[in-house]
């Protein structure tokens, strides 16, 4: 993962009186920090710098304890991503089922590496561990959408869909 | 309460939700109405029926017609003909339920006839968004009889007499753990449920959460009187929004019902439950990291001692258990430790959930008695390996387990079996392999799971899975040596026995594993620079059979780098300096002439 924004941030007024409410919400709670910036990216769609202060100085933590906890968890993502989020499942399960040729077909046609996101921030790719639904193994989603029992041919027709 | 003739279940599980279910219940309700049935038919979601690889699964009762991977525009047959007129839809019902004059019980059915459902026992049977559909199957009947009939020494020693072990993976006995905890003088302790399960094509805790989240949450207030303890954490992986979902509206409920919270059926006795998610890391599996994420840090392990059970979370005394251990806790209170000891083999009492993937028929969830053989799992209940392939290998515990060789398909499936042969019961992954997988790759694969997932913290499991997966990549791709391969079971030893937590001492598994049975792949690859099962693309060669080719140019003309040269109706041959081993050749021909290895 790359440690430096890809994009300038954008924040809103509104956004962030969003994030203020929910760190008053989780203040007193114990150990509130992961739960904060779940919301946080709820509510940004990613976690940058910017973000990553508000909730330090909220919570009274340091910046290097947040950003500690926000690169450790893969969940957490300190770059936006595209529109259609494409996930392809790595899980054994799909993988024995050749998921690997799946992300491969679709870095090509995207011309994008894992967790690279297409210049015009239409399209991301991710490789996920297993969704759970290895009864449609090989699976990928794009958004919230899910495609089982997957071929190497029928890649080029699900991007092209979005 | 209102009283229907037929009912109508729909798996709302992951696996039938991603194949389309939620829209299946839209349209019966749609075509219900028009059909003027709404009053006689109910349809309701269920938890996971299993059989995943049929989904989306349709059952309709009385009759218990399963109906499998129905489409949405099979359900207007299925309401006009079946609950119109009552004539079942046999084009539509799972084949295998099909009897030349009827419909034959699903208990006969190979898929579940091996099959004991004491975990799952409430999964696709009741709706899991309703507190009071697991009152009806006896649910909170066990937490009522531990809080007014029991003390909590006898709770503990029933859950001991019982014989369960964590079905986490360990198989440390629950009893002891709980012993163990209560114990420890303080008067603070926590309960916590491990619902984060990382291992990849494991399902088994998310489909108990999805089905049957009240049993786990009656458990953990079971748990939680035994220790003396009135907090609990499910520590649950976001990946899971159903399961997370269906868990808070099961708490909401259960604190409306007076069943969590503040003096539980009037005894003075007050648990409640929070739900924490993860965030995506692997090693959060391992009980003390999961401690530190909850406490909202990077999860990392802590040494032990200090257990858990001593000094846990925000260091108060702590057990924490797995989903489905926890889910075996109210059977085991109402029906008594003897029946669940009854179950199984002599070490390993009561049932195990797996999940069935990969090369077989039958992909799902399935729930056998311990000491089951693999063979009646692979070739009665998962129904064999498809397209008439050879077992190779099935693949247990994950990341931190090992594979079992075709020549040892006859072994009983029970804790202690399983680590004499170097695997281990794992949390119930069991993934299937043909002969078209390579071991040294499926090696590779679980070690590049885990150089990505070990936390960093100590040096042996950073950076020793890191050089394993260097050796094992030089080996797929061709420059390996014999030395490479002992220098690679020497690390082994060395990341066994010096790393910090859990993941880094099973990180070699998998390796050590496909070492002990298939060290002649490993060799095949080294020595003769050969993949046996043709999946290392750069010990992989495609050539033509000149014999069989009829030079119709069908490969020429699809090769991407134009690799493929030769005359109409001669045989064509491949440039393998300029093959890039895509492998569409081989697709292309109808022939077969093309040929890898």
């Amino acid at each position: 993962m790359s440690n430096q924004a890809t994009v300038p941030f954008k924040g809103t007024a509104e956004q962030e009186a969003k994030l203020l409410e929910v760190i008053a919400k989780h203040k007193d709670q114990a150990g509130a920090l992961i739960s904060v910036l779940h919301e946080a990216q709820d509510i940004y769609g990613y976690l940058p710098i910017e973000v990553q202060s508000i909730i330090a100085k909220g919570l009274g933590v340091t910046l290097a304890e947040v950003y500690g906890v926000v690169t450790f968890y893969t969940q957490f993502s300190l770059n936006p991503k595209g529109e259609y989020q494409i996930s392809v499942c790595l899980g054994t399960a799909c993988y024995v089922k050749g998921s690997g040729d799946i992300i491969n077909k679709v870095k090509e046609i995207l011309g994008i590496d894992v967790d690279g996101c297409t210049s015009d921030g239409k399209y991301s790719l991710t490789a996920t561990r297993c969704i759970g639904a290895c009864g449609l193994a090989p699976v990928m989603t794009v958004n919230d959408d899910v495609y089982g029992r997957l071929v190497v041919d029928d890649v080029p027709g699900i991007i092209a869909k979005y | 309460m209102e009283l229907v003739r037929s009912h109508v279940l729909i798996c709302g599980g992951t696996g039938c939700t991603s194949s389309g279910s939620q829209t299946l219940m839209d349209e019966f309700e749609a075509k219900l109405e028009e059909n003027g049935l709404s009053k006689e038919v109910k349809v309701i979601k269920t938890g996971c029926f299993g059989l995943c690889a049929l989904g989306p699964i349709v059952v309709v009762y009385p009759e218990g017609s399963f109906y499998s991977r129905v489409q949405k525009e099979d359900v207007e047959e299925i309401v006009k003909e079946h609950l119109l007129k009552g004539r079942i839809v046999k084009r539509l019902v799972y084949d295998e339920t099909v009897e030349d004059d009827g419909i034959k019980s699903l208990n006969d059915v190979n898929f579940y006839k091996k099959q004991q459902r004491v975990a799952l026992r409430n999964c696709g049977v009741i709706n899991p968004e309703n507190i009071e559909e697991y009152i009806a199957v006896d649910g909170y009947q066990a937490l009522g009889k531990v809080l007014t009939e029991m003390t909590p020494a006898e709770v503990i020693d029933t859950v001991k007499k019982s014989g369960l072990r964590g079905r986490g993976g360990g198989g440390f006995p629950t009893g002891t753990k709980w012993d163990f905890a209560s114990k420890s003088v303080n008067e603070q302790k926590y309960v916590c449920c491990n619902a984060d399960e990382g291992d990849p094509g494991a399902f088994m805790d998310r489909s108990v959460l999805e089905g049957d989240p009240h049993s786990v949450l009656e458990a953990m207030a079971i748990a939680g009187y035994a220790i003396g303890a009135n907090q609990g954490y499910i520590y649950i992986r976001a990946e899971y929004p159903i399961a997370v979902k269906r868990l808070q509206i099961a708490i909401d409920q259960a604190k409306e019902y007076g069943l969590l919270g503040k003096n539980i059926f009037d005894t003075g006795f007050d648990f409640d439950i929070e739900i924490r998610l993860g965030a995506g890391a692997f090693v959060c599996g391992e009980e003390t990291a999961l401690m530190t994420s909850i406490e909202g840090h990077r999860g990392e392990p802590r040494p032990r001692p200090p257990f858990p059970a001593v000094k846990g979370l925000w260091e108060k005394p702590t057990i924490l258990n797995n989903v489905e251990t926890y889910a075996n806790i109210p059977v085991i209170i109402n029906r008594g430790a003897d029946w669940f000891a009854s179950i199984g083999t002599e070490k390993s009492k009561g049932t195990k959930v797996f999940a069935l993937g990969g090369k077989i028929n039958n992909t799902g969830l399935v729930e056998i008695p311990m000491g089951t053989t693999l063979r009646e799992i692979v070739e009665e209940i998962g129904g064999g390996v498809p397209n008439g392939k050879k077992f190779k290998a099935a693949q247990t515990g994950g990341p931190s387990g090992g594979c079992i060789p075709a020549s040892l398909i006859d072994t009983p499936i029970d804790y202690d079996s399983l680590i004499s042969i170097g695997s281990m019961m794992g949390s119930g992954g069991l993934i299937v392999m043909d002969e078209d997988n390579c071991m040294v790759d499926i090696a590779k694969f679980f070690l590049e799971f885990t150089v990505d997932e070990s936390c960093g913290k100590c040096t042996p499991c950073r950076i020793g899975t890191r050089r394993l997966l260097e050796i094992l990549d030089k080996i797929t791709k061709g420059n390996g040596t014999l030395e490479d391969i002992d220098r690679l079971e020497a690390l082994c030893y060395h990341i066994k026995n010096a790393s910090l937590c859990g993941l880094g001492q099973t990180a070699p598994n998998p390796v050590l594993s496909t070492l002990r049975y298939f060290r002649d792949e490993y060799i095949a690859h080294v020595v003769d620079k050969k993949c046996p099962a043709g999946v290392c693309k750069a010990l992989t060669r495609y050539s033509i059979d000149a014999e069989k080719c009829k030079g119709c140019s069908a490969c020429s003309r699809k090769c991407p780098v134009g690799a493929i040269s030769g005359e109409i109706k001669k045989p064509f041959v491949i440039d393998a300096s300029k093959c890039v081993k895509c492998g569409v050749c081989m697709e292309t021909c109808k022939f077969g002439a093309v040929v890898k290895g």
